[in-house]
């Protein structure tokens, strides 16, 4: 077996590389995951961390509640959050055959963010029942459908043909997340108190308010969006070539292109309704990885979100560091990293924003 | 066999077909030739099932419209005229896609007979968008070939739908992409090109179907259809076809008849 893999192997084969740089970010999301879990305002160590992961019982009750109830919650929704978005950057990437499609960039996030304030502002006129249905998950599922919306028309608008036009696209997701805006201003205008409260601290996007019922909440959509990515693998790969040769390599492109749009719009939208918007996530992950392995989603989707929860979680790190007690919103962090490589990006992708 | 009958496209409001008849069969090199815009790319597209027709396609019992992606992909490839990659993908990534789900590491030697087949062994690991045309016009080939690579598969024939495969390529390339398809044919399979060089469609193909404004003028033999009352009445212009005793038909254009008008 070992000689046929020999044999088999090609130059320009990257999957080998591609497999051990899964293994090399498993190991830094580990780090990434102690390093949160031991750093913060109230002073609870690394070491007394790691070791409080074996043995529960030997921390105080002020320090058993600031890492399970405040660290660690706030870590599993870092996980959740940044390979949320990360994997759906590299998926509409795949879906919009161009790297600079971006949840946040092209209006998604908006449109998720949206869904998640109309449900904030207008939630109490549901019926008691109908919230008692929805609990925790109102939310989320209100910005699963906005977002699922707005990726919808986005792909309507940009794609003819079978071909996707990259400026039509960018333009496309500037009037969708200007709409988005619009709608949601007029929704804050018409908000009370608590609400507007409530708004506040959702829109400065942040991993900081993590609770268990939040992690909860988001974790469902999360991990079934997760979960369905690697069905994507090989379609995206395909669609690289076009709609029609996809088809012609027998691809059920309809189907591939629908499972897509509802992935990402599940993610996204779980991401925003319990983290705001946090933005350039999921157009530095898959790119950095582009680079490092290629673009084989088998990888490319995997790798993205092993990269983008320990990035997320690097960035929370930060945010709740720098300026210690006090803490900078991890918007902030990642735009302050993303902003100037997508800016990067844009100048090696000069010619192909021509066509 | 390939049976297309009555095969109407529209743009828009314009009608690019006109209720054509077209039928090919395994064995046979069957080219489509015409002048631009007579509508032989959307022939190609309507027998793959790319583009949207009235009418009837079906390959070996299968209804186009009506088939899986994936059965048909079983049995037959599709090489495109040019194809831009979003993502840098390597060849060897390339010539990838174009193996089936669960192909075994053992078939991925596949891939290196399919690229030395065309002869790009040695571009393994090259970059595909940092290829010039006509290799990755090959590379793309090599793609096609790999997914259908025997012309035979348990009795059932596979095909090969190439649009203009030798656009890109100088002259020793056409040949021999050319011998590629002329084997395959050889070899049992079927083999339908768009072709715009009329003197390489003398070589090679067994039947030839000429176009013109969304008609066809006829489908037979080459030298049933390169004559030069048909061609100079597709093409609009003077054609003269010769014969030469060592390499059969050839055609030029009538250069002293077209400066004469």
């Amino acid at each position: 077996m070992q000689d046929i893999e020999a044999a088999a192997h090609l130059p320009g084969d990257r999957s080998r590389q591609a497999r051990a740089l899964s293994g090399l970010l498993l190991v830094l999301l580990g780090f990434a995951a102690l390093l949160s879990l031991g750093t913060g305002a109230s002073g609870v160590s690394l070491g007394a961390a790691a070791k409080s992961l074996v043995t529960a019982q030997e921390l105080s009750p002020r320090d058993r509640i600031v890492l399970f109830d405040i660290r660690l919650p706030r870590m599993v929704m870092g996980v959740l959050v940044g390979a949320a978005l990360a994997v759906s950057g590299a998926v509409m990437q795949g879906l919009f055959r161009n790297p600079l499609a971006d949840p946040g960039l092209v209006g998604v996030s908006a449109g998720a963010g949206l869904g998640a304030i109309t449900a904030i502002v207008l939630g109490g006129l549901l019926p008691a029942s109908a919230a008692a249905l929805f609990g925790y998950y109102l939310v989320p599922v209100a910005a699963f459908f906005g977002g699922w919306a707005t990726t919808l028309i986005l792909y309507r608008v940009s794609t003819r043909r079978g071909r996707t036009s990259v400026a039509t696209m960018l333009l496309a997701g500037i009037a969708l997340g200007a709409l988005a805006g619009a709608v949601q201003g007029i929704l804050v205008y018409v908000a009370d108190d608590a609400q507007l409260r409530t708004l506040t601290f959702w829109g400065m996007g942040s991993v900081a308010g993590a609770t268990w019922s939040k992690v909860l909440a988001a974790a469902p959509l999360i991990c079934l969006a997760l979960a369905t990515a690697p069905f994507l693998a090989r379609g995206l790969n395909a669609l690289a070539l076009g709609e029609a040769a996809a088809a012609h390599i027998g691809i059920p492109v309809q189907r591939l292109k629908n499972t897509a749009i509802l992935m990402v719009a599940g993610a996204v939208g779980a991401a925003v309704a319990v983290s705001g918007g946090i933005g350039f996530v999921g157009i530095v992950v898959p790119h950095l990885l582009r680079l490092v392995v290629g673009p084989d989603h088998r990888f490319l989707l995997l790798n993205s979100a092993l990269l983008g929860a320990a990035l997320l979680l690097c960035a929370d790190v930060i945010s709740r560091t720098i300026i210690a007690p006090a803490e900078l919103p991890i918007g902030i962090v990642t735009a302050v990293l993303g902003g100037p490589f997508f800016l990067w990006i844009l100048l090696r992708q000069r010619g192909l924003l021509d066509m | 066999m390939l049976d297309a009958r009555q095969i109407t496209v529209d743009y828009g409001r314009t009608r690019i077909l006109h209720a054509v008849d077209f039928t090919a069969w395994p064995g046979r090199v069957v080219a489509i030739v015409g002048p631009n815009g007579s509508g032989k790319t959307t022939l190609m597209r309507a027998l793959t099932g790319e583009a949207e027709y009235g009418g009837q396609v079906t390959l070996s019992g299968h209804d186009i419209a009506a088939a899986k992606p994936w059965d048909l992909a079983a049995i037959r490839g599709v090489l495109p005229q040019a194809t831009p990659l979003a993502f840098p993908f390597t060849v060897v990534e390339v010539v990838r896609l174009g193996l089936s789900r669960g192909v075994a590491a053992a078939d991925t030697g596949l891939i290196g007979q399919a690229l030395a087949r065309v002869g790009l062994s040695g571009f393994e690991g090259r970059f595909y968008q940092e290829l010039s045309g006509g290799e990755q016009q090959r590379v793309q080939l090599a793609r096609v070939l790999a997914q259908v690579w025997q012309p035979v598969e348990n009795g059932t024939p596979r095909w090969l739908f190439l649009d203009e495969p030798v656009s890109a390529l100088d002259i020793g390339h056409q040949l021999q992409v050319m011998q590629i398809a002329r084997d395959y044919a050889d070899a049992g399979g079927g083999v339908v090109a768009v072709m715009h060089d009329l003197n390489l469609t003398a070589i090679f193909a067994d039947q030839v179907a000429l176009i013109s404004r969304g008609h066809i003028l006829g489908q037979a033999a080459p030298a049933d259809i390169l004559r030069d009352d048909l061609l100079s009445r597709a093409y609009d212009c003077a054609v003269r076809v010769n014969t030469a005793p060592a390499s059969g038909t050839f055609i030029l254009p009538h250069a002293a008849r077209m400066a004469a008008e």
